[in-house]
């Protein structure tokens, strides 16, 4: 009696999230096994694939320039483009945590740009940077400077991306917001009584209080920056399919070289091999930033 | 007497000072607060009025904010050039479909794993969790081939099917929602010989109904923003979705002697509408959804 109640109550669960298992099954973990075979494999899809061992590593690392232009410019991207969001995102969410009248409407505006097509802004930011009649360098012209030629020039190219990312910084604007709103005032109150400067509260109150919320944004943003892609792949390559990711392959992030070595090239194998490579620094990089979290994350007790 | 009258003097004296220094407070961080709106806001506004120019007046120099005469048919053109009504039809059938199947299959596993106690469930969910950390370009290869191999390329089938299997995100967001709907309700129904599924129909649904909406509100805005898979597997203009179409028309359109930035300005912020229109409506949605999502993760 009792095997059959508990065996019917295990069916039961199961059949609940048979979705999710099915899914998990078809959709992740089988072609992620597929992909990792994949990776050793040279394969075109018009002929079979034929087994070639790590070949695609070691062609990758030992004669492809661009897997190391991706690497480079998809690391230059992370590096700027998540710190600067993550100081921005939480000085506005400071803003916006003062008590001041109308401050739904300034929420409203800097949230509203994370949430649009990623396609529309592209096209946007693409007029934006327009050398000669596009809005920055206009503004610029204001001040009696000169600006860059931004995406086609080999120089700016990365940092017009990483300015436009910095416009959609919304989503980590909101979480920060939201971990402000969780500190006790009373923290505050006490630390004033001790006579606390402003810069002491912050460094000593406000960074210790949301570093949970500063963790996972700097997780979200690695992981999400790693993957950069659309915005590459819409603003360069001024409309001919294969010249993405100049000027001088300046903008060939590592998910776009993918992309182009996948669905351009039809090279199925070694574009799984970039896959693995991506996955596995990903990874590194998570499991990293989570060790070193213990050193600096605080949860309150109980919280975990 | 006199010494309580020093002390009332000294105090309208801070007072005052505090006053003082407080109004110039909000005046610094007003002029602050207007300044990043500008930043923020400026680019869009710079949308709009390009997207009524004509092409003389786009590439005029000094450029005019307002032009003399407002030219709507921008608009018309950039959604005749390419057939926006069929990618329009598209988008609109394939969101409604994967919301469908999302709410379904989210709160039904989100269910499992909130409600019901079976061997693994923890293991299950953290395996569950884990997924959302994996990186789409791992899949995505397989996935293609897979779809090639049954015939889907240049089908709505590869962008709707994924959703019947639920999406790890919003599982976890309505687990967590569900949660904290008191037990002693299902309890109570059980008593009565109810039914899990009929418990999960007529109890925690419709108690769930703000999270519901959040699920509902990001999988509009995620299916009708989407670019990478329709990207990937549709090939024909005839069965672009919105997103896509508007990239085609930029690749019509960038790159052939003077750029008609007001067509492509029109057709951008028509691809955009919807999203604003639904971000206004849901904001608060938006942000909870965001929120619960870091603060529990």
């Amino acid at each position: 009696m009792k095997i059959s109640h508990d065996r019917r109550r295990n069916l039961q669960g199961y059949a609940f999230i048979a979705p999710w298992l099915i899914g998990f099954v078809l959709l992740a973990a089988g072609p992620m096994l597929a992909s990792l075979l994949l990776s050793f494999t040279s394969w075109t899809m018009l002929s079979p694939p034929s087994w070639v061992g790590l070949d695609n590593y070691t062609a990758m690392i030992q004669d492809d320039p661009l897997f190391y232009e991706g690497l480079y410019n998809t690391a230059y991207y992370v590096l700027f483009s998540v710190p600067l969001g993550l100081a921005l995102a939480l000085g506005l969410a400071m803003l916006l945590n003062l008590k001041l009248k109308g401050i739904k409407l300034f929420r409203t505006i800097f949230f509203l740009p994370s949430v649009t097509n990623v396609v529309a802004v592209s096209v946007l930011w693409l007029w934006l940077f327009n050398p000669d009649f596009g809005l920055l360098n206009t503004f610029l012209g204001w001040f009696g400077i000169e600006g860059p030629l931004w995406l086609q020039s080999e120089a700016w190219s990365k940092p017009a991306l990483i300015i436009m990312s910095l416009w959609g910084i919304g989503g980590t604007m909101i979480i920060f917001l939201a971990a402000l709103q969780g500190i006790p005032p009373e923290l505050y109150e006490a630390a004033e009584l001790d006579g606390a400067s402003s810069t002491r509260k912050f460094f000593h109150i406000t960074i210790p209080m949301i570093s949970p919320a500063i963790f996972f944004n700097l997780i979200v943003g690695v992981i999400g920056s790693f993957q950069v892609f659309t915005q590459a792949f819409v603003m360069t390559g001024a409309g001919h399919p294969g010249s993405e990711g100049g000027p001088n392959n300046s903008t060939l992030f590592f998910v776009l070289y993918l992309y182009k070595k996948a669905f351009q090239d039809f090279k199925m194998g070694y574009a799984s091999s970039l896959a693995w490579v991506l996955f596995l620094v990903v990874l590194v990089f998570t499991l990293v930033q989570w060790r070193y979290s213990r050193r600096w994350v605080y949860y309150e007790a109980g919280e975990r | 007497m006199r010494q309580r009258e020093r002390e009332a003097m000294d105090n309208r004296g801070t007072f005052s000072a505090i006053f003082l220094q407080s109004t110039w407070k909000y005046l610094v961080l007003y002029g602050v607060m207007i300044c990043l709106s500008g930043v923020f806001l400026f680019p869009f506004l710079w949308m709009v009025s390009t997207s009524l120019h004509d092409l003389p007046g786009v590439f005029a120099h000094p450029y005019r904010w307002v032009p003399d005469i407002l030219n709507w048919e921008n608009y018309v053109r950039a959604v005749t050039l390419l057939p926006f009504h069929t990618f329009l039809f598209n988008t609109l059938v394939i969101t409604a479909s994967v919301m469908v199947a999302t709410f379904f299959s989210c709160s039904l596993v989100a269910y499992g794993f909130s409600r019901l106690n079976f061997r693994g469930r923890n293991t299950l969910f953290s395996l569950c969790l884990a997924t959302m950390m994996l990186p789409a370009q791992v899949t995505m290869i397989p996935l293609y081939i897979l779809y090639s191999k049954i015939g889907w390329i240049d089908t709505f089938w590869p962008l709707i099917v994924p959703a019947f299997f639920g999406s790890p995100f919003y599982i976890f967001l309505l687990r967590q929602f569900f949660l904290t709907i008191p037990r002693e309700l299902d309890e109570a129904a059980l008593i009565d010989g109810a039914s899990r599924l009929r418990i999960y129909w007529s109890i925690i649904l419709p108690l769930s109904r703000p999270a519901m909406a959040t699920v509902m509100i990001f999988t509009f805005i995620g299916t009708w923003n989407d670019f990478v898979n329709p990207l990937i597997y549709i090939n024909s203009t005839e069965n672009a979705t919105l997103t896509l179409g508007l990239n085609l028309l930029k690749s019509q359109i960038v790159g052939t002697g003077m750029t008609e930035w007001n067509t492509l300005m029109a057709g951008s912020l028509l691809v955009m509408i919807p999203n604003i229109v639904i971000f206004f409506l849901a904001q608060s949605q938006f942000i909870k959804g965001i929120s619960v999502g870091a603060m529990k993760g």
